[in-house]
């Protein structure tokens, strides 16, 4: 007989922490942009994707709004604006 | 679009968080070819609570001070199966899992040759039991164990010098990083894990809930410890120093000042003093200083 | 192969039969022969396998779970402050459900330091989920070794096993012992097939936090395996027999002259030859004397133990350890048999001796048996030196 044991990788998909956002979350101005990937880089949740110019931004499921991104972008292209959540 | 990293989103790790930086960016750079095995701590705690996990590479957590030893087992097996190569074997912990707890089953690896990357997440603290003073709680450090008082300016002691002691264990590859700079961190992971035998990388990564400080300033305060001396970048391979990540070096207290660990040192000149010439030494011992 | 062997070079030869792939051990007296044998064997290219010094027993046990963790058949062994120091990787093991077999030749513990023969060592971690199997002669504790790889990779097991070997008596002892041959054991022993694994190809996570609302289940899942290895450890006896030619029966327990005994002693490890040596003489002398000896004492064999004892009057427990403080480890499972039942002996004693390497003699075990009355005694300690004892310090 087995109990919890193992887990399947990648399985922390499953826990939506965005919605920890409290206050602000990131906007991704897709004007200025890049394609320097710090944005993607720094991430410490890894939900920001882009492939090349004006195409980065982040899967809001995970964002838990650190700000970290907004402050790495060497083109201020990401600004941090009011979290709308209820 | 594809989250292609190795290291899925969906953690409980705080919001900035410094160690899940880092952690992502070196399974990234080490790639799908990985194993990993990892101490007690932080990492551990946020990225496997079951029934979820956000690691797709084999993943294996035993204790907090056996990685190395786990990890010399690990490699030990596929050496026996005969696929060792193209295979790495990480061992990974943070501060305390590395220089208090973990630093004897880490010198009996490294002492014994395995081909193992071992990487230290130095947050500087037991953060993960609630921002205890560790081995490599630097000089002045207000943590919950060393706490200013009366009596006492916070942590007395200064960090233990784990690369140099990496060192006279006549390891290949001995280096240091800082989640301040991403590409280097993978550089380093990459070069690493090309060479043979036991490779030590600490990396510095800054605590926003420990450290006190605003989560989007995990990266400056990170690149603040570099350019002030206090966390040098370096390299060394087989012994001898290889390369210096240089810098215009700024005074302490700019670093000093922005982290609510040191505010208490703020009235202090003494201490300053005595931080300020830890980042000297450094700058002096490492040649940091870009000549003009 | 019959040959005279010295306890330590049975074992490695046992060892090798079943082929580790990783070997980590650290040295600790009186185990140290064990693994002194097969790094000889490394050495001369006649075992196949990774043998890794380390820095401590903790890292030892930590490289052989790490190599299990990998897919590899792996061993250690070890002893007394050895077992102590790595507790914490022991109970980590089974919780992982990795199968592994470890020696424990068994040594009093610290302190004082002591480095002779008494099983404190392994009853101190029965709580661990080990499976714990007692050995009374070289030759069984030769063949343990190869039950328990057999008993511990079953896909529906998945835990490890400690073979208990009492230290010097057995491990520096020399007797005939048979070693089979590889071709049979690769027959009754399968390489090992591995229900997880770390591999790149197919990742998994290993080692997870279990909050409240998951721990639970972990432990009564090996709770419920232990309840099932009472089942499967006969059935692998019964294996082996037809294997090999020797029957261990039920592999749980031995029953010796307890038919009709009016008292039987109930014990493990190597004393029980010297039991059986002096059962043989009172029967001679008719007195209705007999023998359980206890051989997996995790998980214990409750029912079998009932139907050994049920119908005997009286049953002395020789217990080679102390729960220091309360019932001492074997009399606490052999009465726990008993409570609430229709049918028990009237009288169940506690006896301690052999402590710290004390040699129990033919002696011995007849004054246990004139100690053995209608009056039950407790934790009663056999060849105590009085002179030895001062109730104040300095006096």
């Amino acid at each position: 007989m087995f109990g919890p044991l193992i887990t399947k990788p990648g399985t922390s998909k499953n826990n939506k922490t965005g919605s920890w956002r409290a206050e602000s979350k990131p906007k991704f101005l897709q004007k200025n942009c890049i394609a320097c990937k710090m944005c993607a880089l720094i991430c410490p949740e890894g939900c920001i994707e882009g492939l090349e110019k004006n195409t980065y931004n982040c899967d809001y499921a995970f964002c838990k709004g650190c700000g970290s991104c907004a402050v790495i972008c060497p083109k201020q292209d990401i600004e941090m604006v009011k979290e709308d959540k209820e | 679009m594809e989250n292609k990293s190795l290291f899925k989103p969906g953690h409980t790790a705080c919001a900035g968080c410094g160690q899940a930086i880092a952690a992502r960016l070196v399974i990234d750079a080490a790639g799908s070819n990985t194993i990993v095995v990892n101490n007690t701590g932080c990492l551990e705690v946020f990225s496997t609570k079951y029934p979820e996990s956000s690691w797709n590479v084999p993943w294996i957590h035993s204790l907090f001070e056996n990685a190395a030893a786990v990890a010399s087992g690990v490699e030990s097996a596929l050496i026996y199966l005969g696929k060792k190569e193209g295979i790495n074997v990480i061992a990974q912990a943070g501060d305390g899992g590395t220089a208090d707890i973990g630093i004897q089953a880490l010198s009996g690896m490294w002492e014994r040759g395995h081909d193992i990357l071992s990487i230290c997440y130095d947050n500087e603290a037991y953060e993960n039991t609630g921002i205890q003073r560790s081995g490599l709680t630097p000089y002045g450090t207000n943590t919950t164990t060393s706490p200013p008082g009366k009596e006492s300016i916070g942590n007395m002691r200064f960090k233990k010098p784990m690369p140099e002691i990496a060192n006279a264990h006549g390891i290949p590859y001995v280096a240091t990083a800082s989640v301040a700079f991403f590409q280097d961190i993978q550089r380093k992971v990459k070069k690493a894990i090309s060479i043979k035998g036991p490779k030590y990388l600490q990396i510095h990564v800054p605590c926003p809930l420990g450290w006190r400080h605003e989560p989007q300033l995990t990266s400056g305060v990170a690149k603040l410890a570099v350019e002030t001396g206090l966390y040098p970048l370096i390299e060394y391979e087989n012994g001898k120093l290889l390369a210096v990540r240089k810098i215009q070096p700024k005074p302490v207290e700019e670093y000093l000042k922005i982290q609510g660990r040191f505010k208490h040192l703020l009235n202090n000149p003494e201490a300053i003093r005595k931080i300020q010439e830890i980042a000297d030494n450094n700058i002096e011992k490492y040649d940091l200083k870009i000549q003009s | 192969m019959r040959e005279f062997l010295e306890g330590s070079q049975a074992v490695a030869k046992a060892v090798r039969l079943c082929k580790p792939g990783v070997i980590s051990a650290y040295p600790i007296t009186p185990q140290t022969h064990i693994v002194e044998e097969l790094a000889q064997m490394v050495a001369d290219g006649e075992l196949n396998s990774q043998f890794v010094n380390v820095e401590s027993e903790h890292s030892a046990a930590s490289v052989v779970l790490g190599a299990v963790a990998a897919g590899v058949r792996a061993f250690t062994a070890t002893s007394s402050q050895g077992l102590l120091y790595m507790a914490e990787v022991i109970f980590n093991i089974a919780g992982l459900r990795l199968p592994l077999v470890l020696t424990c030749a068994n040594r009093a513990i610290s302190a004082p330091i002591n480095i002779w023969n008494d099983l404190q060592d392994s009853l101190s971690l029965r709580d661990s989920g080990w499976i714990q199997l007692y050995a009374e002669n070289i030759q069984e504790a030769a063949d343990l070794h190869l039950m328990a790889y057999r008993l511990g990779e079953d896909k529906s097991v998945m835990l490890p096993v400690m073979v208990c070997m009492d230290g010097y008596i057995l491990t520096h002892g020399l007797e005939p012992v048979d070693i089979p041959e590889q071709e049979k054991v690769d027959k009754f022993l399968p390489p090992y097939k591995p229900l997880y694994k770390l591999d790149p190809n197919q990742p998994l996570t290993m080692g997870i936090l279990a909050d409240p609302d998951y721990y639970l289940e972990t432990r009564f899942a090996v709770q419920e395996t232990l309840n099932d290895v009472l089942k499967l450890i006969p059935k692998i006896s019964e294996e082996f027999k037809s294997q090999f030619g020797r029957d261990y029966k039920d592999g749980l327990i031995e029953e010796y002259c307890t038919k009709g005994a009016q008292k039987v002693i109930v014990a493990m490890g190597s004393v029980c030859g010297t039991i059986k040596d002096t059962i043989d003489g009172l029967r001679a002398k008719e007195k209705k004397v007999g023998l359980l000896r206890i051989i997996s004492y995790r998980p214990f064999p409750y029912a079998k133990v009932y139907e050994a004892l049920k119908d005997v009057p009286q049953v002395a427990v020789l217990d080679k350890a102390l729960s220091l403080g309360a019932y001492a480890p074997l009399v606490s499972e052999i009465k726990a048999a008993f409570f609430g039942k229709k049918k028990s002996p009237k009288v169940i004693s506690s006896f301690v001796a052999g402590l710290g390497g004390r040699d129990i003699t033919p002696e011995s075990i007849k004054e246990i048996l004139r100690r053995l009355t209608q009056r039950e005694v407790n934790s009663e300690f056999i060849d105590l030196k009085p002179e030895l004892l001062r109730e104040e310090y300095g006096k």
